[in-house]
């Protein structure tokens, strides 16, 4: 017997008075919600994603989306979605497949943190008239200085590992050529050799196009191996391995075969077509001093002259694990927090594995300091950071620097709609569709993305200003500086810091 | 807001507390009243080679024999007494101060290149933790400090600092806003050899103290001030950086004027700042800390309190005020005010 339809999740409607039939909407849906019939615009709602492509191209503002416009009968455990995914998997009897990052409305602990700001007894800080450095070395930094004396003056003994050095704490996260577009890839490297700053190139090879910004690019290794080769290696300023991914902690990674395009397929040096699958595990990793020897032969085959990260998904035990890897040779450890994006998990383990990232930065930074070795990693925060305050509450948590991934997408024009992996992104971004991908200029879409890290950055150097500091080194792990905000003990014992009022 | 002043003669020549009272009871309108404190080195020349160990008791019973039981175990008494003080009419007795000289057992502590210091430096933060009632105030060789709550002038007499003859003063007159008048909040705050008067807020001081909780230091004192006291220790003791080096670590020049420098000094201050990132001080503050070999003083980097220099042939003089200064000297010849940052120093040279 049929299980019928579930209702619909959005509504479209058109006014009619307004629409002066451009036919934009229709030539913009890749989903197909929009269709011509004598002369008259019919509307498929099932289709649609939310995805706002047509209300935002719309020019007379036509365009009306209702979401959940079908009730359900109210049930306070028997939500509508419980009742959809059962009805989904009833009839499919697969695992549910979700984009975008952890969609339970679980609390966000960033919300819940309030900031410092001097008063009186510490003047505050203008950075429009003082300097205000944001500068940031990411890497292995020596635990105390060796130098010898020679008549009078000092000579340093210490030589510094290799750093990366960032203009701001904000870097873009990995985000692979495949599961995103070519052009918003290239958005992304412009912005960030715009910005003096970083992004990942995920687990995809780099294709050529990206070569002219490759310092400034943090080349991925991962489970897949997918496009890696010396030359790979060396093109980037930073190596990461990356273990894990907070949207989907102790899972691999599945490229479904059709974003596998020629490009793409050389890209990643695999079949045209073919899907490529990252296991779950590194089948040369079992163990910690496997994860040591990686690190190891990474560096010896880039000469020891590149840094090399770490990542991490936030899962229970990360502090003692991320103190495993602070004893390799790695020079930073990215810890991914469970609200990160993804092109695709499924929904399972996006909705309920890992942690959030606070309490993640909170206690690595913690047990890094406690076992004296906070001076040989550097911390990177990733994994829900939505703005410039949640970047200044990671960092006086603990954390040197964070990744941004959906909201440089969002910059592009994301609506966080949640369908990916679907590959018919209308923004250009999670699909290799050309007439999709067109839809991008990296040159627009880089001056977006630059626009909104310079504004975070902005924003970090008003608030750090205000509470006196004009050196990012004196607010990391500043936890003096946060207080909680109707946070329960046990949280506040895990985050070190003190309720409001304190 | 609080009223800071220090002197070194330079020839090791002492001076009596006399004139420092006066200078820093002229800076009446920096404080409030509820805590002054005097530190002075050089005056315990007949135990010059034991740890004068000042402590503040709440009593003479549990807390004393716990004290006394800890330091047995760990050392020699060779010789202690209660500090002579002298009611005064404005200064309510709160504490007894009391004095050490000890000796610790150098083979009992191990794992270290300086056990004395380290041995003495343990007992200090173990007892300030975990004993109640007993609060060691001052650890340093042939020094002392000597503060309580109330005006500057009434803590001098209190103690009588006219009657100690230091090569070293430091003083300072506190406004406090963390911690009321707690005695042990007053400055200076010592540990071993390393005294600090501080004037200004660190707003760094969650980064530090944790960068220096790390390095094995405990902060007991519930005020930003002592977490100096150890950052000096760690960098200028253990590390072994010269005092000109602490400062640029503590508050190093910018990026923008290191990017500048010729080769040599970029990497050497580059390198510092990866180094000793957690240890940099940020907020409005001046300072001067003292050892047996000196004093430097130093503001932040962006110069938010006063510090002003004087000197008259071996003396140097660092202060809140000039006012102050030409209260201790009238006959001072040269008065500066260093730049943000720049560390102004005294050594003792012979």
């Amino acid at each position: 017997m049929s299980l019928g339809s579930v209702p619909l999740k959005y509504k479209i409607s058109i006014d009619r008075d307004q629409c002066m039939k451009c036919m934009r909407c229709v030539d913009n849906c890749s989903y197909g919600v929009y269709r011509i019939e004598n002369d008259k615009i019919l509307i498929d709602s099932r289709k649609c994603t939310a995805c706002h492509r047509c209300i935002s191209m719309c020019p007379r503002d036509a365009i009306n989306l209702q979401e959940k416009p079908v009730d359900y009968r109210s049930h306070p455990l028997w939500t509508a979605e419980a009742r959809e995914d059962v009805i989904n998997q009833a009839r499919t009897g697969k695992i549910i497949l979700s984009g975008m990052g952890n969609a339970r409305d679980y609390p966000i602990i960033f919300d819940r943190l309030v900031l410092d700001a001097c008063q009186v007894t510490n003047p505050s800080i203008d950075p429009l008239r003082e300097p205000m450095e944001l500068r940031t070395y990411l890497g292995k930094k020596p635990a105390k200085l060796e130098f010898t004396k020679n008549n009078g003056d000092i000579d340093l003994k210490t030589k510094l590992a290799p750093n990366l050095k960032l203009d701001t704490p904000i870097m873009i996260g990995h985000m692979s050529y495949g599961a995103i577009s070519l052009n918003a890839q290239l958005s992304l490297a412009k912005a960030v050799a715009k910005t003096g700053t970083f992004m990942g190139t995920g687990e995809g090879g780099m294709h050529e196009s990206i070569y002219p910004y490759q310092d400034h690019t943090i080349v991925q290794i991962a489970s897949g191996r997918f496009g890696v080769d010396i030359d790979y290696l060396e093109r980037g300023a930073a190596i990461e391995i990356k273990v894990g991914q907070g949207a989907k902690p102790g899972i691999g990674g599945h490229l479904p075969g059709e974003k596998v395009c020629a490009d793409v397929s050389c890209t990643r040096m695999i079949p045209l077509g073919s899907d490529a699958i990252s296991p779950a595990p590194h089948h040369d990793i079992y163990s910690i001093e496997d994860l040591a020897q990686l690190v190891r032969s990474l560096k010896e085959a880039t000469e020891w002259k590149k840094p090399v990260f770490v990542k991490i998904a936030a899962v229970h035990n990360v502090a003692a694990i991320a103190a495993g890897i602070a004893r390799s040779d790695a020079d930073a450890v990215v810890i991914d927090g469970f609200k990160g994006g993804t092109g695709a998990a499924p929904k399972v383990f996006r909705d309920n594995v890992g942690i959030p990232i606070e309490a993640a930065i909170a206690a690595v930074d913690e047990k890094l300091n406690e076992q004296g070795i906070r001076n040989k990693v550097s911390l990177i925060a990733s994994g829900g950071i939505r703005n410039s305050a949640d970047i200044t509450k990671s960092i006086a948590l603990g954390a040197d620097a964070v990744y941004i991934g959906t909201a440089s997408l969002i910059a592009l024009g994301c609506r966080v709609c949640g369908n990916c992996y679907r590959g018919l992104c209308p923004w250009g971004i999670a699909t290799q569709k050309q007439e999709l991908v067109d839809r991008i200029d990296p040159e627009v879409g880089s001056e977006n993305v630059a626009n909104l890290i310079n504004a975070w950055t902005l924003e970090i150097s008003e608030l750090m200003g205000a509470a006196g500091l004009n050196s990012i080194e004196s607010l990391r792990g500043n936890r003096e500086r946060l207080r909680g905000y109707m946070l329960d003990q046990g949280l506040l014992d895990v985050l070190k810091i003190e309720s409001v009022g304190a | 807001m609080c009223g800071i002043i220090g002197v070194i003669d330079r020839t090791m020549s002492r001076m009596d507390g006399s004139s420092i009272k006066e200078a820093l009871s002229l800076m009446d309108e920096r404080g409030s009243g509820e805590g002054a404190g005097y530190v002075a080195y050089g005056i315990y020349p007949d135990y010059a080679d034991c740890y004068a160990i000042h402590v503040f008791f709440d009593n003479l019973l549990e807390p004393k024999t716990m004290v006394d039981k800890i330091l047995q175990t760990w050392g020699r008494v060779v010789h202690q007494e209660e500090i002579p003080t002298y009611e005064q009419p404005g200064l309510k007795k709160e504490h007894i101060p009391w004095r050490y000289f000890f000796k610790p057992y150098t083979d009992l502590m191990v794992g270290t290149t300086n056990p004395d210091d380290d041995n003495v430096k343990r007992l200090v933060m173990s007892i300030n933790s975990t004993v109640e009632g007993a609060l060691i105030f001052s650890s340093g060789k042939n020094l002392g400090v000597f503060k309580a709550s109330g005006w500057p002038e009434d803590v001098a007499n209190f103690y009588r600092i006219e009657d100690y003859k230091g090569y070293i003063w430091l003083a300072h007159n506190r406004y406090p806003t963390n911690t009321s008048g707690w005695w042990g909040g007053a400055h200076p705050f010592n540990l071993l050899d390393w005294s600090v008067v501080h004037n200004g807020e660190i707003t760094s001081y969650g980064t530090n103290r944790r960068y220096v909780e790390s390095n094995g230091y405990d902060c007991t004192m519930f005020t930003d001030t002592e977490v100096v006291a150890y950052l000096f220790d760690l960098l200028g003791r253990k590390h072994g950086l010269p005092s000109e080096t602490v400062v640029t670590a503590l508050a190093p020049p910018f990026w923008d004027e290191i990017d500048e420098m010729p080769e040599k000094q970029e990497e050497f201050l580059r390198t510092l700042r990866l180094t000793y990132g957690p240890a940099l001080m940020n907020g409005p503050f001046a300072i001067v800390v003292a050892t047996k070999d000196g004093i430097v003083g130093f503001t932040d980097r962006i110069k938010l309190r006063p510090l002003i220099v004087g000197e008259n042939g071996s003396r140097l003089y660092i202060s809140s005020e000039e006012a102050a200064i030409r209260t201790m000297d009238p006959e001072v010849k040269t008065i500066y005010m260093p730049r943000a940052g720049e560390p102004v120093i005294g050594r003792v040279t012979i």
